[in-house]
């Protein structure tokens, strides 16, 4: 019976055009005709867009200097020199500059807040938790603002530049995310006056601009209230703000809460839960996993929302480096160019930071549903 | 038009409940400051040095009324309102002086119930294009494009001056100043029209300020000037007379530096200007030295247009209509006796 094979024969390399980086180029660049002229219509782009960027942005940019003669060389590209003169004021604003290290303490032990809540295996996480929620915004408010224990009060107006966008938007975060739980509630409500409020709180919210709300925040508001009554434009603009995301928190949380089923409410019934047991306990924390995409959604547009404080004549972070571009010591050709891509590559980063961090949650949270 | 019938009533109503209230000048000086109101940014008028410190003309005049009030020009709080929040911010009472470019006009010194203050600047209205153009006058801008910024005053009388002398143009509206700015560098418009004092400093940020000329001629009246409210003739004075003690001083050669010399002058206007002779703060609520804390701390009129427009900053602008009315300028201060 020897012709019968009785052994395998080695096991031959595949075809040199498959394998190694040519072969991963072949498949996945020049499958066919058609793809490997979008291949080579993508790397023109590239060429004609990155080498100048970069070219503008290090190689060709300022670094140094003191004023516009610095930037006005032939051929300079970005301004750095700009930003670092201006560094202070786009992070602080016109911030006391003695009492700067009270806004650095706020950043770091909210950055440090932070870092220790996505370590998982923490013990007590909890209490980290409470700490940061209810502890830390009182903390905050009395570093930043002062007052108390000898700290010399620093008003609200002179705030300005990252610590303004952060603290409207993480004021705005924290308080329209419960306001908006509380307005989904309602708006499903079966008590007809309470679903009524609900339904026409959000859509008029909804359904004006941001600005205008700011707008007559700060424009209208003092025309109404008696002369030498002015409450703080920062607290007029945190309630416009928070109260305008409310209404679009509101309406994503109703998205999660629509998608659970109805055997939910019921099962929860049966087990004898009442409402405020049965939200708490079974539907919000399917609901709210749910949505968390969403969730987080809202809270970068809302991040990039703020910017829009600057027409009310308050400077966050992008209208810190607009003010400055009127600052004609530094008046060059490339230096609102600079500012503009600072601005953007910082908020590129602290949204970028957002998304990862919402992955990093959902992946955690949906453990035991992942479709693999 | 609407906007006046608008805010007319509701300027009464504010003058009314003003009226009853103590003065401008005391509550300045219980609360320990002047709030004054200046631009969100604007080159050579109200802008933040690297500091991040208010800087500008605009600014100095705050500077000098709390200087006359005061003896300090650091007693003022600034606060930078955008064009259509200043005039609710100073009939709130949220401000009690606009220093922000704004310009003179008889609705807004009747209508809105503001007194304006003085010119703290005279601008107008001009032109600016390429020196290879070869246009030497905006007669010769017949057919031109031109780059304007989107609802101001600026398009209006861009209107009016091409239509009054028969010329066509076609305008390009902006929102913003550095597109404007941007638009007219990258050449889709002929030229580019705003305030004098704007297109000299936004000529800056060009990339060969060298190859750009403003054309001379001048086609709006813009007198800049401090404004307050109606009702408060004390507080009024207060601020017209701090821009005056300033144009005086630069009259009478006065300035920063030697202002303390100048105090045992014998020229009687000297004297009097300085708080030496007379008693001419009392009528304004004020000590007799209030004119000499200005010049001493903030500085002539001279002092304060150089370093914020003139030749000692950037800009360059030269001083023309606001040179003193005996260099051929039209700067006059009344005298003080």
């Amino acid at each position: 019976m020897s012709f019968v094979r009785d052994t395998y024969l080695p096991a031959a390399p595949p075809p040199p055009p498959s394998v190694g980086a040519l072969g991963w180029v072949g498949q996945n660049l020049f499958s066919s005709p058609g793809n490997g002229l979008l291949t080579l219509l993508g790397l023109f782009i590239l060429w004609l867009g990155v080498p100048p960027f970069i070219e503008w942005t290090l190689l060709n940019a300022v670094w140094r200097g003191t004023g516009r003669e610095a930037c006005l060389v032939e051929g300079a590209g970005a301004c750095w020199a700009f930003v670092a003169a201006k560094l202070g004021q786009f992070v602080y604003g016109r911030y006391t500059f003695e009492e700067r290290w009270r806004v650095d303490l706020v950043f770091f032990i909210g950055a440090l807040t932070v870092a220790l809540l996505m370590w998982e295996r923490l013990p007590k996480r909890y209490y980290l938790a409470l700490f940061g929620v209810l502890v830390y915004p009182i903390l905050a408010f009395i570093l930043l603002t002062g007052g108390v224990f000898g700290l010399p009060v620093v008003e609200t107006s002179l705030w300005g530049g990252l610590l303004l966008t952060f603290v409207v938007a993480a004021v705005g975060i924290t308080v329209s995310l419960p306001l908006g739980i509380f307005l989904a509630l309602g708006r499903r409500s079966q008590l007809p006056v309470l679903r009524l409020l609900s339904v026409v709180y959000i859509e008029v919210w909804r359904g004006v601009p941001l600005i205008t709300v700011l707008f007559m925040a700060s424009v209208m508001l003092p025309l109404f209230l008696p002369p030498g009554v002015n409450f703080d434009k920062l607290l007029r603009v945190l309630i416009g703000v928070t109260l305008f995301s409310a209404a679009y928190m509101a309406e994503v949380v109703r998205g999660g809460l629509q998608a659970i089923p109805r055997g939910q409410y019921e099962a929860a019934s049966a087990l004898g839960l009442g409402f405020w047991k049965a939200n708490l306990l079974i539907v919000m924390p399917q609901a709210l996993r749910m949505v968390i995409p969403s969730i987080v959604n809202t809270f970068i547009g809302l991040f990039k929302d703020t910017t829009l404080v600057m027409i009310v004549g308050l400077f966050d972070f992008l209208g810190s480096i607009q003010v400055n571009f009127s600052d004609a010591t530094w008046a060059a050709p490339q230096t609102a160019a600079t500012g503009y891509v600072f601005a953007a590559l910082i908020f590129w980063i602290i949204c970028f930071s957002m998304s990862r961090y919402s992955v990093r949650v959902e992946r955690r949270l949906n453990e035991g549903t992942r479709r693999e | 038009m609407r906007k006046l019938l608008f805010m007319a009533p509701m300027a009464i109503y504010v003058a009314l409940m003003t009226a009853a209230n103590a003065t401008t000048l005391d509550d300045i000086k219980k609360k320990g400051f002047v709030q004054c109101g200046v631009s969100q940014g604007l080159k050579g008028f109200s802008s933040p040095d690297d500091k991040g410190d208010w800087t500008g003309i605009d600014v100095d005049l705050c500077r000098a009324v709390a200087a006359a009030i005061f003896g300090d020009p650091g007693k003022v709080k600034f606060t930078p309102l955008s064009a259509k929040e200043r005039f609710t911010a100073l009939q709130s009472g949220e401000i009690d002086v606009l220093s922000r470019n704004t310009t003179w006009a008889l609705s807004r010194d009747t209508a809105l119930g503001f007194d304006f203050r003085g010119v703290t600047y005279y601008d107008g209205q001009a032109f600016m294009v390429r020196k290879s153009s070869g246009v030497k006058s905006a007669k010769d801008l017949d057919g031109a494009t031109v780059c304007v910024l989107m609802g101001t005053s600026t398009s209006l009388t861009l209107a009016d001056y091409f239509r009054s002398n028969n010329m066509k143009y076609e305008p390009i509206t902006f929102e913003k100043d550095d597109e404007v700015v941007a638009a007219y560098e990258s050449g889709r418009c002929d030229t580019y029209t705003t305030d004098s004092s704007g297109l000299y400093a936004n000529r800056l940020t060009l990339k060969d300020p060298g190859e750009h000329m403003i054309l001379p001629e001048i086609i709006s009246k813009e007198p800049l000037g401090a404004v307050v409210r109606h009702g408060d003739n004390q507080w009024g004075d207060i601020v017209s007379w701090s821009l005056y003690a300033m144009i005086n001083a630069e009259e009478l050669k006065i300035d920063s530096k030697n202002a303390a010399g100048m105090r045992e002058s014998d020229n009687p206007e000297i004297r009097r200007l300085l708080g030496t002779e007379g008693k001419f703060g009392e009528g304004m609520g004020l000590s007799d030295d209030w004119a000499f804390n200005i010049i001493s701390t903030v500085g002539n009129y001279s002092e304060i247009f150089d370093r914020n427009v003139g030749k000692g900053s950037p800009l360059g602008i030269p001083r023309g209509l606001n040179a003193l009315w005996n260099q051929g300028g039209i700067q006059y201060a009344p005298p003080i006796r």
